[in-house]
């Protein structure tokens, strides 16, 4: 017993990652906080996209499930349960069957790596990005072989669709990538890196985010994987293996029920990967903003009460709509439980506030904030963008993106080369 | 890193490896021989993992697995599978094969026997931490990097495969 304790006591002294340190325990903790973490972010993406889409079409959005519809998810998870699963007569039973599990095991595989700070990741891969461009690549595996086993027209279609799609944008991505690694190889060694974590702390130690490198040429990478990024996950405007005006619902038209919610939950947890990709490359992870700016005791405790203040204001925003609620009876138990949600948030928010739980948190708060951020724009890429055609789509990717991507890259490198150079002899000659 | 359970995760990685094999060449419906190499191919990534190289497993999953694989199920999927799984084999090759199965049968045998005087006692590895970094510098540094030219060559290659596939499927360029 005591060894066991001593064990699990002898991670909490380490500065790495459980993966790292070859913690099997905390690994198994970690791995399960990042799996609950996800679902609860995939839930609170359900109830927010139609919402956000709601009020972007001056719609009201769910507002019958609970207080303006917070529980609707909960409904909707129950109901997806509870629907017939039906499978066609003639699909291959086997890979239908497979499919879903393939798209949800690739979309949750890359969150192995994911730095949410230096020491809050499962593991930190030598190969950290290729592991993540990987095992996310492999997702397009399950909705091919989805859209082939329905047996049907319309999904084997949007397979097709959808795979030209993500293996088309890939490259781009793949180069926007490449130039990022060359900008973490520009320090002392002239070594770059591959891990996650690495990658963050190249730009803690280079003074500035990847985004702002050499500008413009790190945004202009950046901008390559943002529209890559909503590609890949199948999203709006690039939702063509989707389209229901043409495709009915693509790759998933014959998928009812549990098997249906896997892929929706894989869409999402996917869209979370690759924000977070994108975050972890251009937008310094887990740093908060203004680290030398604003840098100092005062403005580290000043960052540090964020993550606290963030909740209160939410649960600020909950107690202010329970007493815009209407005072009607029939209410009163949607006001209480809309005031019991905020007081909850409210209580989060203060435990936020202790000094050992805002010094462990601030790194994770930071990185959530930045993915959110992304959530919030793909529902509005989705409220906004009207639908490309799939040749417009084609010509974006092979005919914009790529050729950007190749000239990107290298110009970074030559950038990356002549940065010191030109330094010298701007000092000699001013 | 610790490894944890290494047998376990070995023999584990090598039956999906096995069974995947066999699987490939067993069944008669193309799309379930090649989902099982793909299976085969993801096993085969943790083994190279397993053996401290994880930039060869990343490449495995990235090309083989995520790349080739899906263009092979993409070509698959377009073929008539009712035609396909009634067809006969029609090739005379089971002679050939057989002789080249006992070459390897027998290559194995021997490794396995011979093992230990075969290969050097102490083998050389990478540090984990620093494995993409030590396969760049043997690839391309000034001064033990000597593959330079030999992977330049090679991306030649599938250059000339690129434009020739250009030249082929395009009637007018």
């Amino acid at each position: 017993m005591r060894e066991v304790i001593d064990y699990i006591q002898s991670y909490l002294s380490s500065d790495q990652t459980p993966g790292a340190a070859g913690n099997w325990f905390w690994a198994t903790v970690y791995v399960l906080l990042v799996f609950v973490g996800l679902s609860i972010a995939v839930i609170a993406m359900n109830w927010l996209e139609r919402k956000i889409l709601a009020h972007m079409q001056v719609r009201l959005g769910p507002m019958r499930v609970g207080p303006h519809g917070l529980l609707q998810p909960i409904a909707d998870a129950l109901k997806l349960l509870l629907k017939e699963d039906i499978m066609p007569a003639e699909a291959d039973a086997v890979v239908f069957w497979i499919a879903p599990f393939i798209v949800v095991l690739a979309a949750f595989t890359v969150f192995v790596v994911v730095p949410f700070g230096p020491t809050h990741a499962i593991t930190d891969m030598n190969i950290g990005i290729l592991f993540m461009l990987g095992v996310s690549s492999l997702s397009v595996l399950g909705i091919v072989t989805a859209g082939w086993a329905s047996n049907s027209h319309y999904p084997l279609i949007g397979a097709l669709r959808s795979s030209a799609q993500m293996v088309s944008y890939e490259v781009a991505m793949g180069l926007a990538v490449v130039s990022v690694i060359v900008m973490t190889s520009l320090n002392a060694e002239g070594t770059g890196t591959l891990s996650m974590i690495g990658i963050v702390q190249a730009q803690q130690a280079q003074h500035t985010w990847f985004v702002f490198k050499f500008f413009p040429l790190g945004l202009v990478g950046f901008f390559i994987f943002a529209v890559a990024m909503v590609a890949e996950t199948n999203r709006a405007p690039f939702d063509l293996p989707e389209a229901e005006s043409e495709l009915t619902a693509g790759f998933h038209t014959e998928y009812s029920g549990f098997r249906w919610s896997l892929f929706f939950l894989a869409e999402y947890s996917a869209m979370i990967a690759v924000s977070s990709i994108a975050v972890t490359l251009w937008l310094g992870g887990w740093l908060r903003p203004f680290p030398d700016a604003l840098s100092g005791p005062t403005w580290d405790l000043v960052f540090s009460l964020f993550p606290g203040i963030t909740f209160l204001l939410l649960g600020a925003m909950c107690f202010y709509n329970a007493a815009r609620m209407p005072k009607h009876p029939l209410f009163r138990i949607q006001t209480i439980g809309l005031a019991g949600f905020g007081a909850v948030l409210a209580l989060i928010g203060l435990v936020l506030f202790a000094p050992p739980v805002r010094d462990r948190v601030g790194d994770i708060f930071w990185f959530a904030a930045k993915v959110a951020a992304f959530m919030y724009l793909y529902i509005w890429y989705r409220g906004t963008f009207p639908r490309y055609r799939f040749d417009q789509l084609m010509k974006v990717g092979w005919k914009i993106l790529l050729p950007t991507g190749l000239v990107l890259l290298i110009l970074t490198a030559g950038a990356g080369f002549l940065e010191e150079p030109v330094k010298e002899w701007l000092k000699r000659v001013l | 890193m610790m490894p944890v359970a290494t047998p376990f995760f070995f023999y584990l990685l090598s039956a999906t490896m096995i069974i995947g094999g066999v699987l490939v060449i067993t069944r008669r419906n193309a799309v379930h021989s090649a989902m099982a190499l793909i299976t085969a191919l993801l096993a085969q990534a943790g083994i190279y993992l397993m053996l401290y190289a994880p930039f060869v497993a990343g490449v495995q999953i990235i090309l083989y697995a995520g790349g080739i694989m899906v263009l092979f199920l993409f070509v698959i999927m377009l073929i008539s599978i009712e035609r396909t799984v009634k067809e006969r084999q029609f090739n005379k090759q089971w002679l050939v094969g057989i002789a080249a199965a006992a070459a390897l049968g027998g290559l194995f045998i021997a490794v396995y026997t011979k093992g230990k005087s075969l290969f050097p006692e102490g083998r050389v590895t990478y540090g984990e931490g620093q494995n993409v970094q030590d396969v760049a510098a043997l690839l391309y540094d000034q001064h033990q990097g000597m593959y330079m030219f030999s992977f330049e060559i090679a991306s030649l290659l599938l250059l000339v495969a690129i434009i020739g596939a250009v030249v082929m499927a395009k009637k007018r360029i």
